[in-house]
């Protein structure tokens, strides 16, 4: 049964999609000839060995490597048939369509209402002052953090804990509603319970966003994501349909890192 | 294997405290000097100063005579300097931390740091033939412009200084959400390092407000009060040097006030920026 859902997924519209994509930091590779389809509004979990790449590859699909210097790409990434690399791409404009939430918890030096409230702001989405509210309070709430800090809104961010910073973050990237968002181990400094919620958020986000999450957690994949792709040294060694993954990969290196022989 | 561990552990707190106790010392030597120098100023200073001495104008020996002139003509020469060289300067160091890092931002650096160990008598001399002698005569102007020259490069080194401590994370997390990299900069990265470049605006300030060779030539003196920056200025510090210079035990005395009185503005504007630039978050 469940298969038989996961076929007709991947028939479904691929929101991303990488063809042959190379990446270097100066002259070493980080990614190797990686080609995947991302489907719309599903949620695609990134695993493998630290140091395998899976930041480098999630931060080329925002064009977020763009910032380091020296790095070099290779090979295609479109979204919405769009090749996001091509020269005249307005790099601000996919960026506020795609949302990322760091592997570190990176607030603005705000309060803790400016800091949900900046990309609402630079990106003109509110309509009033009363809108704006209701849209911080809803992504502080969509992030569960909302009870932690209506207390103290006009409060510095870096007085949070870390956890707290990371749901701030969170909630920063849900409130300017973009189409797609990547989240780089969102859970890895939270607390089962704080954790729980957010993977709630992320399945309940489904609906409306494509979602890519970088996890170290195999549980939280297999809880979380329609499709997992494992990636080992830069290479994308198998993706495919979550429960496949998990049950019955394909390589034998997915099934030893899984099974937590290597890693 | 015990003893040796507790052995250890005897020598590292030995060290360790030798090395607190060091520290401490050096920390006490720095301010107790500083202690001894305003305490001196003070004590020969203070008797000098009156509501009088704050405003009247120089006069002949004898006379009495005060230092309201100089006073005025320092906060206006300083305020023109800074009026063109913080713009001038931020501006300069946001652009070498966020764009500099190119064959064109690497001259400017090297410039600047060279103009940072120029001596002041030298910006002097420059302003002088390039200002007061097209001008035939020196002036509030020229000085401003003078001590301006002295700040910008200051201003631009420690401000570009200030940008780069501001953690990359903060700048990839505002250009995610769709930020213009100028937004990012206006609104992310200024506030962050406010406090630091507002440091080394302050720095800047008192530096030039105790400068006095570039004023020699460029601004000269006056005796009177002068609203005019086309004309010749006095300056605090051109007065003391003039005052402690004069063969008179009473001008010695108006030196040391108007000494005290130098060392309590720059004070004052000390503390004035670390107030208004209080971390707020
Ligand atoms: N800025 C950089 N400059 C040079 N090399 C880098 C840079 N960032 C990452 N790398 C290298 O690229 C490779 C992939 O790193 P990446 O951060 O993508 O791994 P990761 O899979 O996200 O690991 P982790 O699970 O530990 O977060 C690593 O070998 C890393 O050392
Ligand atoms: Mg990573």
């Amino acid at each position: 049964m469940t298969y038989r859902i996961s076929e007709l997924r991947q028939t479904m519209r691929s929101k991303i999609s990488v063809s042959n994509l190379n990446f270097y930091y100066g002259k070493t590779q980080a990614l190797q000839d990686i080609s995947m389809e991302i489907p719309e509004r599903e949620v695609v979990a990134f695993i493998g060995p630290s140091g395998c790449g899976k930041s480098t590859f999630l931060r080329t699909l925002n064009r977020m490597n763009d910032t380091i210097a020296g790095t070099r790409v290779e090979g295609k990434v479109t979204i919405d048939e769009q090749n996001i690399y091509a020269s005249g791409t307005d790099v601000v404009s996919l960026r506020r369509k795609i949302g990322m939430v760091f592997q570190k918890s990176n607030p603005f030096p705000k309060s803790i209402f400016e800091n949900v409230a900046y990309g609402i702001r630079i990106n003109g989405i509110h309509k009033n002052k009363a809108d704006l509210h209701e849209r911080v309070e809803k992504a502080l709430r969509d992030a569960a953090l909302w009870d932690e800090v209506k207390d103290r809104l006009n409060a510095s961010a870096f007085g949070l804990s870390g956890g707290q910073q990371q749901r701030l973050c969170i909630a920063r990237a849900l409130a300017v509603q973009p189409q797609v968002i990547l989240m780089d181990e969102p859970a890895s400094a939270l607390d089962p319970i704080a954790t729980q919620k957010i993977e709630e958020l992320v399945v309940d986000l489904k609906k409306d966003y494509t979602i890519v999450i970088v996890t170290h957690n195999m549980q939280q994949a297999s809880r979380v994501s329609d499709k997992t792709a494992f990636f080992m040294l830069g290479k994308l060694v198998e993706f495919n349909p979550t429960q496949k993954v998990f049950q019955n990969p394909d390589e034998r290196l997915t099934e030893d890192y899984i099974t937590g022989r290597f890693g | 294997m015990a003893e040796t561990n507790s052995q250890n552990h005897g020598r590292r707190k030995l060290v360790s405290s030798v090395m607190t106790t060091l520290t401490a010392a050096c920390a006490v030597f720095v301010v107790a000097v500083l202690l001894l120098i305003i305490s001196y100023i003070a004590i020969r200073g203070f008797s000098s100063i009156s509501v009088q001495f704050l405003i009247d104008t120089p006069k002949p020996v004898g006379e009495g005579g005060g230092i309201g002139n100089a006073i005025l003509g320092s906060v206006m020469m300083t305020a023109l300097a800074a009026v063109i060289g913080l713009p001038i300067g931020v501006l300069a160091g946001i652009y070498l931390a966020e764009f500099g890092n190119n064959w064109y931002g690497n001259v400017v650096r090297f410039l600047a740091d060279t103009l940072v160990g120029v001596p002041s008598i030298i910006i002097g001399i420059f302003i002088y033939t390039l200002i007061v002698v097209p001008m035939g005569r020196q002036s509030g102007l020229a000085g401003g412009l003078a001590l301006a020259l002295i700040m910008i490069p200051i201003v631009a080194r420690t401000t570009e200084e200030m940008i780069r401590l501001v953690p990359d994370a903060m700048r990839e997390g505002a250009l995610a959400l769709g930020a213009p990299q100028w937004r990012v900069t206006w609104n992310i990265v200024l506030p962050a390092a406010s406090t630091g470049i507002a440091t080394g605006a302050m720095l800047a300030i008192a530096r030039i407000t105790g400068e006095t060779a570039p004023l020699l030539f460029t601004a000269l003196n006056s005796r009177f009060y002068n609203f005019y920056l086309d004309q010749p200025m006095s300056s605090l510090t051109v007065q003391i040097f003039n005052y402690a210079t004069g063969p008179f035990e009473v001008e010695h005395a108006m030196a040391w006030a108007a000494t005290l009185i130098l060392v309590g503005i720059i004070l004052v504007i000390n503390v004035l920026v670390r107030f208004l630039t209080r971390k707020r978050f």
